[in-house]
């Protein structure tokens, strides 16, 4: 399962990364695979979504969520 | 004699960092260009102790030595290149401590480079209250630096961090957290040879971002590449394991360091203010509403100060005429130098209140928001989220706004957005459109409270923003895309803005304006109006002999009228009138004489001279007598041949509309091409957008008149 796939309030947990050039952005931004993850809330017209993570809020595009495989 | 030394801020976007530089440096403050690229350089000057002076650079917030845009590659050439003239001495790694690990992250990589530390730990006592409790000693302890406790935002902490540097010895003392060598021992050895070095994270940084580095030569980056092809050198690869090594060493650093009693408490309060401001019905709505309080704060707060410069200019004017003694030099002081100079000063309460307003919705998170709501829609006219602030931004000046397009990791995102960023109406405009507007708009207000000239004003907006996206939306279909576009960005969380950055703001802002724009507008006026006073002397003779003649047949009482007919038959046979009746036929059926054609031209240096311009004009044509202000004079002009007045709705809606869409900004030009290197992007742009408001403002005149 990834990321985007999630609804408003539930988490995982990420476990691993489909992208390469995309995991290092999202690691240096704290995505860090064993990281809970929580998803807050999508943007008024469905995307982009808003995602807590190591202790602050960070948004991101659907397509670039569903790179991160969450358990 | 004070020693200097040179420090560079670095440090995570939204840390406060540019606050702290604001603290430390005051008012003594210049903002440049670093040498060979054109992100703006913020230095300043910052006392630590009688002997000892700061030289301080703000570097562009990053979250990582590994660039994603051009903005944030600065930070790496500054550091490596240790010939850079920024380059520094010490660095002040500004961390914020409601976030620590990931802030040092970008601290475990600045720290192997090899350049003294001190870690300022900024929002502590936000931190503190949230339940986050550091351990400051033994922090300091395991990084083998200074660590200091500030808060930016209520000023605390900052005499410790002088000290902090002042004690900063000139060799680094940071313990080497994170063995590179793991990652790429052999291909970090040979570069190393070439550079010269014995550090080894240079090394691999350079092997990682060498071609981004002016500093080498061909043959260095042909070893470098050499060296990557031999030993299979995979970027992207490295990094993901360099970052998981770094946030292993920082969580062995952390762990009995930070306390975490509150973790979810913080959002408690963003979160509420986050479900009405982004909410899917409401959070469109709210962004409008905010636009037009925008817009409506533009106008109505600002013409009591208006009102008063403009008082003051008529009445310096009036005294100097009444005072000084008649001549070429009198009348080139108040009618060019004078004029000119009120048109500018005019403007400040609305450029000020403008900038005030952006770095509010900056300063307190809504921006961000703004970009998270708008990023699918920009996303359908060829932009991405990000490039909602360029585009706000020109609201302001297109010039910074496209210098601020750099944040926009993807190319093609970045250079739609810069091709239509001039056509958002900037505060240039401002001038041109409130003055049009008080003649073409009545004063009346819509259910008592709704002013009609605002609503224009907000009208004129609206059509420039639907020029914009419209381009977009074509360019998107024109432009190829070369690389992936990607949305990650922080949310921070909603604060308080801090008005002193409000007012800083609004100073630097209104400053940069009167004595950039402030110097061609001033340099045009006085070339008009000696362009508008002088003409081939042939004709000039002809026309004092034929006034001489006729006044000596008429008597007193029609002086008058005469004097105004012989100034307006100057003025024509002027070299400026001589300018404006030669383009006269190419404008005429947009509704423009040939005095609006050479404000026209002169517009095309910058759009504020149109002011400026028609005071000037009017000024020579209506005698030295005259004190009225310029939207008097332009009132009152009628057309010679039919006695109608020249600015009806229909030519002052045409002109308008011109304005909106022509390129008439040289400085925006300049930048375009700083910006994309080439002189292809800045020629397409200022040829359609020309096209665009001939074809908008003939259109618009033929139906309206």
């Amino acid at each position: 399962m990834n990321l985007s796939q999630l609804n408003p309030g539930e988490r995982g947990t990420i476990v691993a990364f489909t992208d390469l050039e995309m995991s290092v952005k999202l690691m240096e931004m704290g995505c860090l695979p064993g990281e809970v993850v929580e998803v807050e809330r999508f943007a008024p017209l469905g995307d982009p979504m808003a995602i807590r993570v190591a202790g602050y809020q960070l948004c991101l595009r659907k397509n670039e969520a569903s790179v991160i495989i969450i358990s | 004699m004070a020693t200097t030394l040179k420090i560079a801020l670095v440090g995570n976007p939204n840390t406060g960092k540019s606050t702290l530089f604001n603290l430390l440096t005051g008012l003594n403050q210049k903002i440049g260009n670093f040498p060979g690229i054109t992100v703006d350089k913020k230095t300043g000057f910052c006392k630590l102790s009688a002997k000892q002076q700061a030289e301080i650079v703000d570097l562009p917030g990053t979250y990582s030595l590994y660039p994603k845009s051009r903005d944030e590659s600065i930070v790496f050439q500054v550091l490596a290149d240790k010939k850079n003239s920024s380059h520094p001495d010490l660095i002040v790694l500004v961390a914020d401590a409601t976030n620590l690990r990931r802030n040092l992250l970008l601290y475990s990589q600045v720290a192997d480079l090899r350049i003294p530390v001190v870690l300022a730990l900024n929002m502590t006592d936000m931190a503190n209250k949230e339940g986050i409790n550091i351990n400051i000693d033994e922090l300091s302890k395991r990084l083998g630096i200074q660590v200091v406790a500030i808060s930016a935002r209520s000023k605390t902490g900052l005499d410790a961090l002088k000290q902090a540097i002042a004690n900063t010895t000139t060799i680094p003392t940071q313990v080497n957290g994170t063995d590179v060598n793991v990652f790429a021992a052999a291909a970090i050895d040979e570069a190393k040879a070439i550079l010269a070095t014995d550090n080894d994270y240079f090394a691999l940084q350079i092997l990682h971002q060498h071609e981004h580095l002016e500093i080498y030569t061909a043959q260095q980056h042909a070893n470098f590449e050499q060296i990557k092809k031999a030993h299979q050198f995979e970027s992207s690869k490295l990094q993901a394991a360099e970052t998981i090594a770094r946030y292993r060493y920082l969580s062995t650093v952390l762990t009995g360091v930070i306390e975490d009693t509150g973790a979810l408490k913080k959002f408690a309060f963003s979160d509420k203010i986050d479900s009405v401001l982004t909410n899917r019905f409401w959070g469109f709505f709210i962004f409008l509403f905010i636009l037009f309080f925008i817009f409506n704060a533009i106008f109505s707060w600002s013409e009591y100060p208006m009102s008063l410069i403009e008082g003051a200019f008529g009445w310096i004017a009036k005294k100097g005429h009444q005072y000084l003694p008649d001549g070429m030099l009198t009348n080139l002081l108040l009618d060019g130098v004078v004029a000119g100079l009120g048109g500018i000063i005019v403007f400040i309460p609305q450029i000020a209140i403008l900038f005030a307003l952006i770095s509010i919705l900056e300063d307190t998170g809504y921006m961000a928001r703004v970009t998270f709501m708008m990023d699918k829609i920009m996303r359908k006219f060829g932009m991405s989220g990000k490039s909602v602030v360029p585009m706000i931004g020109s609201f302001a000046c297109a010039v910074p706004s496209i210098m601020s397009a750099r944040n926009i990791e993807n190319w093609k995102d970045r250079i739609i957005t810069i091709m239509v960023s001039p056509l958002v109406s900037c505060s240039a405009r401002l001038p041109v459109y409130t003055l049009l507007i008080s003649l073409i708009i009545p004063d009346t207000k819509l259910f008592g409270f709704i002013s009609m000239q605002a609503l224009a004003l907000m009208g004129m907006y609206l059509i420039s923003i639907i020029a914009a996206v419209t381009v977009a939306f074509v360019m998107k279909f024109m432009i190829k895309a070369t690389e992936k576009s990607y949305f990650i960005m922080e949310l921070p969380v909603y604060r308080m803005p801090r008005w002193s950055n409000v007012l800083f703001t609004m100073y630097e802002k209104s400053k940069t304006f009167v004595f950039e724009a402030g110097k061609v507008i001033i340099a045009i006026s006085i070339v008009l109006w000696v362009m508008a006073t002088y003409g081939p002397s042939e004709k000039f003779e002809q026309i004092e002999t034929k006034y001489a003649k006729i006044e000596m047949q008429k008597d007193s009482v029609q002086i008058s009228t005469l004097e105004r007919d012989k100034s307006a038959e100057k003025l024509e046979n002027s070299y400026a009138g001589i300018l404006g009746r030669s383009i006269e036929p190419v404008i005429k059926p947009l509704g423009f004489d040939w005095k609006i054609g050479i404000a026209l031209i002169t517009s095309f240096a910058a759009r504020e001279a149109f002011v400026g311009t028609m005071a000037t004009i009017y000024s020579v044509d209506n005698g030295e007598e005259n004190t009225g202000t310029i939207r008097d004079k332009m009132r009152e002009a009628t057309n010679p041949e039919t006695g109608l007045p020249i600015f009806t709705f229909a030519t002052g809606f045409s002109l308008m509309l011109f304005y909106a869409f022509a390129m008439q900004c040289m400085s925006t030009v300049a930048v375009v091409y700083r910006e994309t290197k080439s002189w292809k992007w800045p020629l397409i742009q200022t040829v359609y957008m020309t096209a665009m408001a001939y074809v908008a403002s003939l259109i618009a005149y033929q139906f309206l008149k």
